[in-house]
């Protein structure tokens, strides 16, 4: 793996009592693309402005190239930030708005010139030079405050739910965008949002936070297919999440019914949580598997039908396929071994399993 | 709400408008250009240039000018301060800055009389310390004292709600591409309050210029503001035409000066959008 180039140490940040972050710890490496995913109060904003130097953590240090920077001013750090609501200046053109940093450098005018031009190209603003911020879309101004940071050839760009404002083709668009700036540049990207799947589809790693504490640190991948905890699978994608009972090694009781799955150690007969990723159960209309149900609706998303099945077992299953199965029809249920995620069950406050309709809503305004 | 209606609802404001705006304009101006016999003659307007008149002109402007230029060095601090301070402070501070608009500005102009008067508080204070008293009163310090003190809140209000209305973010963007503080206020909050400036210069310099109680109380007489000719020339000379032709002339430079502030408030405005 890259070069450490961040690292928070233990710390732990409060606002009027309220515990915001407790004693986090994270390492961030060079051109890495992190993400901080989380409800609305997880932390990751003020994880973020801490990192910024716009916050002072109540205790622990930050790190940055191997220097303590806990107590350095914004202003002299080597990041650029991109915030949510643009924070263009408005009284000035978006080149002035791109030379801002430049020119408090002291950099020579036809360098400056030349950067600018370079970095409206970057962004697919050429041209744009004398018109006003106000003049420009909501995407066109994301685009000059992305090029008003990068001109000046940050280690590190923080982004602060960046695409949050703008509508959803907008935001797809820019997604890519992103990725792509990230790998022209080289440099770490460290990208804040509540939204699960803008984290899965731009970041090499996803840090998963709630009630300031990471939940889980780990790939796309990883975050989706192996969720350590309730919290995480609930908050990453849609789920089926199921209270079971380890019987044995490879062998779960979901309600009475035997399951085999692939994981081990978890004891035996030991209470546990079950993840099944909707795409993942099966079912079949000639009554074949597992274990059987009723189709109670059947909703049309698109790529997929979502359909809700109520088992035998007296459980629910949410499920996702191409396949058409008419409501009422009865239907055969069952889950590959290698589809079963057993977690243990929440030991803190923080991994309770988080209520999706709030994080759908909320969060726009995190401070 | 229906056309008629709305006809309906303003018609008081039209009756208003006619009989204490449209009317006396007319009623000015016919008398700006005639003289004592109704014969049509421009000398009253162009009497802004006689001698007497020029100096009263440029004492108005010059007032004005001082008192406008003290007010935004008196307002722009404040406004900073109230925006890094708390909530229920910042309201205390702003209330107790109000405070004196809730009084009738001759009686605060009578206090401060009061005050600097040569037999007055200060002057009082001085000796009894032992000091040799001031000349206070009488002088045009005291009369941009009045007017600073009188229109400083015209000021400091616009100022205030433009230093409030500009977004944390910009700020810390500002801070994120290497501003220090200094840099901060000239090239971000300075600029960015222009808007609330130029409202507050409309509202202090305008009644600065065509003041003229102030002057009467705290210049004594002494000192002749073009406001002072006017009011003469209404009230003692009975010279209506002549004093209908300085009015007149003093609007058209308070026309032209707000024409100036006007359009730089309009290009602050529109960069504030």
């Amino acid at each position: 793996m890259a070069k450490e180039l961040i690292r928070f140490e233990n710390i732990t940040k409060s606002f009027e009592g309220t515990t915001v972050l407790k004693s986090l710890n994270l390492s961030i490496h060079e051109n890495e693309f992190v993400t901080l995913l989380g409800p609305s109060g997880c932390g990751k904003t003020t994880t973020l402005r801490i990192l910024g130097g716009f916050e002072a953590p109540d205790s622990g240090r930050v790190i940055f190239d191997g220097e303590d920077i806990t107590s350095l001013p914004p202003n002299k750090r080597q990041l650029n930030t991109v915030f949510q609501k643009y924070a263009l200046f408005t009284h000035m053109s978006v080149a002035d708005n791109i030379a801002f940093g430049l020119k408090i450098r002291g950099t020579d005018k036809d360098v400056i010139r030349e950067k600018i031009a370079y970095s409206l190209k970057l962004v697919g603003l050429e041209g744009y030079e004398n018109r006003s911020p106000s003049s420009l879309s909501g995407g066109q101004q994301q685009r000059i405050a992305i090029a008003r940071a990068i001109v000046n050839e940050p280690k590190v760009l923080l982004l602060d739910e960046p695409l949050g404002a703008l509508d959803l083709k907008l935001r797809q668009g820019m997604q890519y965008e992103l990725i792509r700036l990230k790998e022209e540049l080289g440099i770490t990207f460290v990208y804040v949002t509540h939204d699960q799947e803008e984290a899965l589809t731009m970041s090499d790693t996803v840090v998963v936070m709630n009630q300031g504490i990471i939940q889980q640190i780990g790939t796309p991948e990883d975050i989706y297919n192996e969720p350590q905890n309730a919290f995480v699978a609930d908050f990453i994608g849609e789920s089926n999440l199921l209270d079971g009972i380890m019987v044995h090694d490879c062998l779960v009781s979901i309600g009475g019914l035997e399951m085999p799955c692939v994981d081990t150690g978890f004891g035996e007969n030991n209470p546990v949580d079950v993840v099944i990723r909707p795409e993942d159960v099966e079912l079949d209309a000639g009554g074949k598997g597992q274990t059987h149900g009723t189709v109670t609706s059947i909703v049309f998303k698109g790529v997929h039908w979502e359909i809700r099945v109520e088992s035998e077992i007296g459980i629910t299953f949410l499920v996702q396929t191409t396949e058409h199965f008419p409501v009422g029809s009865n239907v055969g249920i069952s889950v590959d071994p290698y589809n079963i995620q057993i977690m243990n069950k929440p030991s803190r406050e923080d991994e309770q399993v988080f209520d999706q309709n709030e994080s759908a809503h909320g969060e726009n305004y995190e401070s | 709400m229906n056309r008629s209606k709305s006809r309906l609802l303003s018609i008081p404001y039209i009756i208003w408008v006619i009989g204490f705006t449209i009317i006396p304009i007319i009623f000015i101006l016919s008398k700006a250009i005639t003289d004592s016999d109704g014969a049509l003659t421009l000398a009253n307007l162009l009497a802004i240039f006689d001698p007497i008149h020029r100096k009263a002109l440029i004492m108005s402007l010059s007032l004005a000018f001082i008192s406008t230029v003290l007010c935004i060095l008196l307002a722009f601090p404040v406004a900073i301060i109230l925006r890094g301070s708390h909530i229920r402070k910042k309201s205390i501070i702003l209330f107790i800055l109000i405070l004196p608009m809730w009084m009738n500005f001759i009686l605060r102009i009578l206090a401060m009389q009061m005050l600097i008067s040569n037999n007055g508080i200060i002057n009082n204070l001085l000796t009894g310390l032992g000091l040799a008293p001031m000349k206070l009163i009488n002088t045009p310090g005291a009369i941009v004292l009045g007017m600073v003190y009188d229109y400083l809140p015209y000021m400091l209000l616009p100022v205030l709600n433009s230093v409030l209305s500009i977004p944390e973010d910009v700020i810390e963007a500002a801070k994120d591409l290497g501003s220090d503080k200094l840099h901060v206020l000239t090239r971000i909050i300075i600029p960015l309050s222009l808007g609330g400036v130029g409202s507050g210069i409309t509202m202090v310099f305008v009644p600065s210029m065509t003041e003229f109680v102030i002057a009467n109380i705290l210049g004594g007489g002494k000192i002749q503001l073009l406001g002072n000719i006017i009011e003469q020339e209404f009230t003692v000379s009975m010279n209506w035409n002549l004093g209908s032709g300085l009015s007149v002339a003093l609007m058209i430079f308070v026309l032209i000066t707000s024409f100036l502030f006007g359009r730089n408030r309009e290009e602050a405005s529109t960069g504030i959008l």
